[in-house]
C-alpha cells in the first residue's frame, strides 16, 4: 500500500512539471543551449529565464561611459512601469567580457546600480558562447588591442517563450517610448 | 572497348575522392600580415598563426551529408533563430539536391549558425576574419599580391558580373600559392568574427548619433579606396545578422595546424 501512495503522490507532484512546459517556438532566442553563471556564481541555463519577458542586453563591466547607461536604459524602463507590471518582467544584462567580468565584477554593477535582486539578472556566458548569444540579440562587438571593446548597445525585450518582440538603440535615461509602448503591451493581460 | 573505358572511370572515381578527403586542407604558415582593415587602435602588421584551411568552398554535396546526420540543421526542421526562410531554398526538397551539378557547387543560402555547426562537425571552425584575408591576399605566385593592379581589377571584375549567372563547380578555378582555390571570383564567404566588423559611414564626419552606436574608440574606417574590393567584403558581412542567408554567400572551414 505504501509504495503505491507514493507513486501516486510521485505522479500527482511530477504531473504539473510534465505539462507545464510546451515545446520552444521556432524563432525563439532560448533555442540556444547555453549555460550562464550569475553575479552569486550561480549556473543556469539560458533557457531558464523562460516565462517571464525580459528586457536584455550585453555590456562589460570595465567600460565607463556607453555601459552605465545601458544599465541606466533597463532602469528608466523599469521605474516608468506600474508596480504589478514590474512585478511580471525581468531584466537581464549578459557580459561579452567573460574573461575578466567574474561574478564578483557583476555583483559590483548590481551594488553600484542598486539593482532589485528580484529582477535583475547579471550573467556571464562561457566563451565563446557569448557572441553567439550577441549575434541572436543583433549585438556587435570587437575586442580592442588594449582590452577594451568596441560594441554596439541595444535593450532588447524577449516576451516569455524568447521571441524578441522588440528592440531599441536609443540608450540613455529617458525610455524609449516606442520600447516602453511595447514593453507594456507584452505586460499585459491577454483580453 | 567502350566498357572497358567506362570500367576504368569507375575504379577511378572513388580513388580521386578519398584522395581528395586527405587533401581537402591547405597548411599556411603564419606570418606579420597588415590587413586592409583600418583600425583605430591597431598600428602596424599583425602576427597571424599557422593553420589550415580547406581548399575549396563546402559544396552543396557535403552540406547534404551533414544534415542529413544533424537533422535539426535541415531545413524543414532548423530553428528558425538560427537561420532565415530561404536557408538552402536552392535544393528542390529539404534532403535532396536537384542534380550532380548542384552537388558539386559551392553551398549558399547556408546561415553563421549552420556555417559553425558543419565545422564544428567536422573538428575545425569558421576562419577569423584575417585568416580569411592573409589567405585571400595571395595569387597563384605571390602570398601578397595586393599591391598588384590586375589582382585588384580581377576581383573587381568579378564583383561587376550579375550574381544571377550558375555558380561554378567549386574548385574550377586556379589554386593560389598556397594551394587554395576560389577565395575570389565565386562565393562570399562567413568569418568567426563577422559581428566583430564594425563599419562607420565616415571617420571623418561622425555624426554624434553614430559615435554613441559604439562603445569607446576603434571604429573601422572604410575610407581606403585602394582596398575597395577587400572593403567590399567587409561592408557585406558588417552588414549580416548571424540566422541571415544569401544566394551567394558559402563559407569554409579552417582547423588547427595538426
Amino acid at each position: 500500500m505504501k509504495p503505491l501512495l507514493l507513486l501516486l503522490s510521485t505522479i500527482v507532484a511530477l504531473t504539473p512539471v510534465a505539462f507545464a512546459a510546451p515545446p520552444l517556438p521556432r524563432d525563439s532566442v532560448y533555442q540556444l543551449d547555453v549555460q550562464l553563471t550569475d553575479d552569486r556564481s550561480r549556473v543556469a541555463s539560458f533557457r531558464n529565464l523562460r516565462g517571464t519577458p525580459q528586457v536584455v542586453s550585453m555590456l562589460y563591466t570595465s567600460c565607463k561611459f556607453v555601459c552605465p547607461m545601458i544599465v541606466d536604459s533597463g532602469k528608466a524602463i523599469e521605474q516608468a512601469l506600474t508596480p504589478a507590471e514590474r512585478s511580471h518582467i525581468g531584466f537581464t544584462m549578459i557580459t561579452f567580457d567573460p574573461k575578466r567580468d567574474t561574478p564578483q565584477m557583476l555583483a559590483r554593477v548590481r551594488r553600484d546600480h542598486d539593482l532589485d535582486a528580484s529582477r535583475w539578472t547579471l550573467a556571464r556566458p562561457a566563451g565563446r558562447d557569448a557572441r553567439t548569444i550577441a549575434g541572436l540579440l543583433g549585438i556587435r562587438y570587437r575586442e580592442l588591442a588594449d582590452g577594451d571593446f568596441n560594441h554596439t548597445s541595444a535593450l532588447v525585450l524577449l516576451d516569455a517563450d524568447g521571441r524578441i518582440v522588440a528592440r531599441t538603440e536609443r540608450i540613455g535615461g529617458l525610455p524609449d517610448p516606442a520600447f516602453l509602448g511595447a514593453v507594456r503591451k507584452t505586460l499585459a493581460p491577454s483580453p | 572497348m567502350r566498357f572497358a573505358a567506362a570500367l576504368v572511370v569507375v575504379c577511378v572515381i572513388p580513388v580521386v575522392a578519398a584522395a581528395e578527403e586527405d587533401r581537402g586542407y591547405a597548411r599556411i604558415p603564419g606570418g606579420e600580415f597588415a590587413t586592409s582593415l583600418r583600425y583605430e587602435d591597431v598600428r602596424g602588421p599583425s602576427r597571424v598563426a599557422s593553420f589550415e584551411i580547406m581548399r575549396r568552398p563546402v559544396t552543396n554535396g557535403e552540406f547534404l551529408a551533414f544534415v542529413d546526420k544533424h537533422r535539426q540543421w535541415r531545413r524543414d526542421s532548423v530553428a528558425a533563430v538560427f537561420a532565415d526562410a530561404s536557408y538552402l531554398r536552392q535544393w528542390p526538397t529539404p534532403s535532396r539536391l536537384a542534380d550532380r551539378t548542384q552537388a558539386s557547387q559551392p553551398v549558399t543560402r547556408v546561415s553563421y549558425y549552420a556555417a559553425s555547426a558543419y565545422c564544428a562537425a567536422h573538428g575545425a571552425r569558421l576562419p577569423l576574419w584575417i585568416e580569411w584575408e592573409y589567405v585571400a591576399a595571395a595569387d597563384e605566385t605571390r602570398r601578397d599580391a595586393r599591391r598588384d593592379p590586375r589582382w585588384r581589377e580581377r576581383i573587381l571584375a568579378w564583383y561587376a558580373r550579375p550574381s544571377s549567372q550558375a555558380l561554378p563547380r567549386a574548385g574550377a578555378q586556379a589554386p593560389n600559392v598556397y594551394g587554395v582555390q576560389d577565395l575570389h571570383g565565386v562565393v562570399w564567404e562567413w568569418t568567426d568574427d563577422y559581428s566583430a566588423l564594425l563599419v562607420t559611414g565616415d571617420n571623418r564626419v561622425q555624426e554624434n548619433a553614430e559615435r554613441n552606436r559604439f562603445c569607446g574608440a576603434g571604429a573601422l574606417s572604410m575610407d581606403d579606396r585602394e582596398n575597395y574590393a577587400v572593403l567590399m567584403r567587409v561592408a557585406m558581412l558588417s552588414s549580416l545578422g548571424g540566422s541571415d542567408t544569401t544566394m551567394n554567400l558559402g563559407f569554409r572551414c579552417v582547423r588547427e595546424v595538426r
